[in-house]
């Protein structure tokens, strides 16, 4: 059996090496070729165009000369700029904090009541975040309308109001947080209940038998087991809120006296409706820092998960 | 050591403790229940509130009576908005382009998916992050500079991209892909290895596996994309915004916003109307798919 | 006509050597089971006959075909995984037929092949099931006829019994005995238990570190290992091996264990033995079944010696017994009726017919 002759289809053996390497060669070129839509598309219509807003930022307003930081000396020497920072950074934490609230304590309330109610439940909570946001927007428009509120006429027996919702300053702010937390809060509840469904109900079980109280339980198991989905949702959540738009956009449109406004309907008022387009990516590039910080986090826990599998 | 544990334990309660465990869930159960309702008030006034007010003629609206019910109920506004043909063209624009880019969207994503996760090849892993970074820019950061690339296309090759319902087909796809890619290749991942080196000897090709095997095993995952796919360029508000202004480029939540308001004058139960309307296919494909919605939103966070 | 030919296959990762060529010769409707420690290189090995990976080095042959750089599909093999590999989107019958429809073999073929394959196995009434509604043993059935329908020159089975439980192992190693019999078919098979290496093998290939140990009939391996690895490999429990010397009174040769233990070497191995007498690092070595309670008759080579049980293990057959000599744990097997009991001392009787003596150094059975 060993000098069995073997024989060999090709010519030379240094052919049939080549061979297979060949396929592999051309498995990579087809998988390349697979992937190409996807390049394309990144590289012309988002990176691209990434990049393309840095060199924008740096043009005078007729966009013939470059001027370097000329558009962002400008931006710091208004009080408006500042306004819309400080107006952007309160909006996403306060949003975030309260939707992460909410999710967490309405994921708990949703996985306390018996398995088969919850799916009910689940799909009427989750309702806002299927609505366009424009659309739901709309209707608090409506319900917020300067003379027709339906919530003041429920305020005006209890002797308060007429609130000016959209009207003041303060009011106006409290709004566009409310109905963003409004539209954010069922995305929290789901993805929290997606993480609480994931601790093993072993582990509450065994916290009952040592002693530990309904408050304990959530505290020392359901928390630092959520931990990672706690933080991803809301880094996540804070990229979006930082960017956000339509709210802002169909509620108050930066008023009012601008004092609403965030880095993109900011940017949307100056670089589109005023037509100074290098303005307004100046204000938009403005955002790049929070999604830099928050993609860097993200990223490192992908790899980190990436090489615990 | 026994007398010890005996001593530290008179402030324990002496009543039986039977049965203590079982009221504590009832109460528990009430009051999740209580919050839950309050909850869902909350969650769900703004588009009861909208129904409301779409059954409403304007004469009901402006009159000094409770907001809150219909006391004349009509179907005007539906009927005024459905024999519109200005808001039967948004309607059609945005299911036109909703349905171009959710097929543009499944045909570049499920193919790029399969090759990312499991045809390895120079670069993939980075390409499969760069995906996922792609995601997180907003489209916030990109209308303006994708404004002058416009300008700039029509200057070099004519085509006027500009105030054109179909530009939007073009566009959208960047915010479905990215994410709809990441899915897939999460589900695609999670199929076992074995699967495709048996349809690899049972000789299928990389395309047959890809159509015969992947696709229909990953079906709830491609349906789930399919879902985020319709849902995000349904919602889609900035770009037509920014990049259509003729009434018959818009799309729909464009449309409402820009045509019904006008002025001071707000045909309330019109827009309310329109509104509903505007979040009816998301809501109805919703209703009936749910948990593939749902597999979808959580995909993104569990998958990675 | 389908033996399997190997010549010095090699396999590297990067540079790790997975495979550091071996060379075997399968033969035509030969059963070889391919069995060694987790990372010895088995499954690779059969993954290259797959074509699944790709060789480093050597040639690998099918029917004298050299095949290294055929694609799968076109080696005409079939395979059995682990984890079974059922489409889960196609009902039994679609699985068994995916590969004949790929191929564009005529319905009525495919039919009356799936039909056989499927009276074989006995899984006639499963075939419009869907591999969910299947049990571990079923599934197991339906990836061999999977395997069977599509007619190959080899099937290659990659450790397919290990998702199973205890109990439904045993039943279906019988039960691919029992296929392999009727098809007839060179069978490639890899697994980590030896005792399915044994019970299914014509021969049994033992591999370890990327080489083959030895290769030979279930028997053999069992009764003359070559080498160390196969000796305690092969076998449960374990062949007991401690270090000993080999000493030399008169013509006779013994076995020194430990100061007051020596056991005398049969008159039959002391040709063999003679040139190691004095050798440093050899180590004895005896299965336990050759290590059982004493008899009224000995035969000439049973030697009795006494020592102090530290426990005893019953398994209702017979009860394991164990003790110590200079720290070392070695086990016996004794008669349930015995009487051993845990720290009493007990007369033993090893049967030195059965002995092996290993150089430690190089791992050698001498």
């Amino acid at each position: 059996m060993a000098d069995t002759a073997l024989r060999v289809s090709a010519a030379s053996s240094a052919d049939k090496r080549s061979g297979l390497q060949k396929l592999m060669q051309r498995k990579s070129t087809i998988a390349f070729l697979m992937t190409l839509p996807l390049i394309v598309l990144i590289f012309t219509l988002v990176a691209y165009p990434a990049g393309y807003a840095l060199y924008l930022a740096m043009l005078n307003k007729a966009m013939t000369k470059f001027v370097w930081f000329k558009n962002f000396d400008f931006l710091f020497s208004r009080d408006t700029f500042w306004m819309v920072v400080w107006q952007s950074c309160l909006f996403a934490i306060s949003a975030v904090v309260f939707k992460a609230f909410i999710g967490f304590v309405v994921a708990h309330l949703v996985n306390n009541i018996p398995g088969k109610k919850q799916r009910k439940w689940r799909g009427m909570l989750l309702v806002p975040w299927v609505i366009p946001a424009a659309m739901s927007t709309l209707s608090w428009l409506w319900l917020f309308d300067s003379s027709y509120s339906a919530f003041n006429w429920l305020l005006e027996p209890l002797g308060i109001g007429p609130i000016p919702w959209l009207g003041e300053t303060g009011w106006a702010r409290f709004c566009v947080i409310l109905v963003n937390v409004w539209i954010g809060a069922p995305f929290f509840m789901i993805m929290y209940l997606a993480a609480l469904k994931s601790v093993p109900e072993q582990l509450h079980e065994a916290a009952e038998i040592d002693g530990a109280s309904w408050w304990q339980r959530i505290w020392y198991i359901n928390l630092p087991m959520m931990r990672n989905i706690i933080a991803i949702t809301a880094l996540f959540s804070t990229i979006l809120t930082f960017a956000n738009f339509d709210i802002v956009r169909v509620l108050t449109r930066g008023d009012p006296l601008n004092t609403t406004h965030l880095f993109a309907t900011w940017a949307f008022r100056l670089g589109i409706e005023s037509g100074d387009i290098p303005l307004g990516a100046a204000v938009s590039l403005f955002m790049v820092p929070i999604l830099a910080v928050g993609a860097t986090i993200i990223l490192r826990d992908i790899n980190k998960r990436g090489s615990e599998v | 050591m026994a007398d010890a544990t005996i001593t530290t334990s008179p402030g324990a309660p002496t009543r039986p403790r039977y049965g203590s465990m079982s009221r504590d869930r009832r109460w528990a159960l009430r009051w999740s229940y209580f919050f839950l309702t309050l909850f869902a008030i909350f969650f769900l006034t703004p588009p009861i509130y909208m129904f409301v007010t779409s059954l409403k003629s304007s004469a009901e609206i402006s009159a000094e009576i409770n907001p809150w019910w219909v006391f004349d109920p009509t179907l005007s506004n539906y009927i005024g908005l459905l024999t519109d043909n200005v808001f039967l063209t948004f309607f059609l624009n945005s299911a036109l382009i909703s349905v171009c880019v959710v097929t543009i969207t499944m045909m570049i994503s499920v193919v790029a998916a399969f090759a990312l996760a499991r045809m390895k090849f120079w670069g993939s892993a980075t390409l499969a992050t760069g995906v996922f970074l792609t995601y997180l820019i907003p489209e916030t950061l990109l209308f303006i500079p994708l404004f002058k690339m416009f300008a700039w296309v029509n200057d070099t090759f004519g085509i006027q991209l500009m105030n054109h319902w179909w530009t939007m087909i073009i566009l959208y796809p960047t915010l479905t892909v990215p994410f709809c890619t990441w899915i897939m290749i999460g589900y695609f991942a999670s199929i076992p290895k074995e699967l495709d080196e048996a349809a690899l000897i049972d000789g299928a090709t990389w395309f047959q596996t890809l159509t015969k095997i992947f696709i229909p095993v990953a079906l709830p995952g491609l349906i789930a994309a399919t879902i985020f796919a319709f849902t995000v360029s349904w919602a889609q508000f900035l770009y037509p915004l920014a990049f259509t202004t003729s009434t018959k480029e818009l799309v729909l939540p464009v449309g409402i916003i820009t045509t019904l308001i006008k002025g001071d004058v707000f045909n309330w139960g019109q827009i309310m109307a329109g509104a509903l309307l505007g979040a009816a296919p998301p809501l109805i494909i919703y209703a009936f798919l749910m948990d593939y919605y749902i597999a979808g939103l959580t995909a993104g966070a569990t998958k990675g | 006509m389908a033996q399997v030919t190997l010549r010095k296959v090699v396999k590297k990762y990067d540079e790790v050597l997975a495979v550091r060529g071996i060379d075997l010769d399968i033969m035509d409707k030969e059963f070889v089971v391919l069995v060694g420690p987790s990372g010895c290189g088995k499954s690779t090995t059969l993954r290259m006959i797959a074509g699944l990976e790709e060789i480093t080095d050597g040639d690998i042959a099918i029917g004298g075909d050299v095949v290294n750089d055929v694609p799968p599909k076109d080696r005409d093999i079939a395979m059995v995984f682990q984890n079974y590999a059922l489409y889960p989107h196609m009902n039994v019958y679609e699985n068994m037929s995916f590969g004949l429809k790929l191929k564009r073999t005529p319905k009525d073929i495919i039919d009356q092949r799936v039909r056989q394959a499927a009276q074989i196995l006995d899984i006639t009434e499963l075939l419009d099931r869907k591999p969910k509604q299947l049990s571990g043993g079923q599934r197991q059935r339906v990836a061999m006829g999977r395997a069977i329908v599509r007619d190959p020159k080899v099937f290659l089975f990659d450790e397919p019994l290990s998702n199973l439980d205890a109990k439904l192992r045993v039943q279906m190693r019988t039960e691919i005995k029992k296929v392999h019999q009727k098809v007839r078919t060179t069978t490639v098979y890899v697994t980590h238990d030896q005792i399915e290496a044994m019970t299914l093998a014509d021969r049994v290939v033992v591999m370890n570190g990327g080489n083959i140990e030895q290769v030979g009939p279930p028997n053999e391996l069992y009764h003359s290992p070559k080498t160390k690895f196969v000796a305690g490999f092969i076998g449960s429990p374990a062949m007991n091996m401690v270090p000993c010397q080999l000493e030399a009174s008169g013509d006779a040769l013994k076995v020194r264990l430990s100061d007051t233990l020596s056991l005398a070497v049969p008159a039959s191995r002391t040709a063999r033995y003679r040139p190691h007498v004095g050798k440093p690092g050899l180590l004895f070595g005896l299965r336990p079944e050759h290590l059982t309670e004493t008899r009224p008759h000995l035969e000439a080579d049973m030697q009795t010696f006494d020592v102090k049980l530290d426990v005893t293990e019953p398994m209702g057959m017979e009860t394991l017994v164990y003790f110590a000599i200079n720290g070392i744990d070695i086990c016996g097997r004794v008669n349930p009726n015995a009487g051993a009991r845990e720290s009493q001392t007990m007369k033993l009787c090893a049967d030195m017919a059965n002995m092996h003596l290993i150089d430690d150094k190089t791992e050698q059975v001498l």
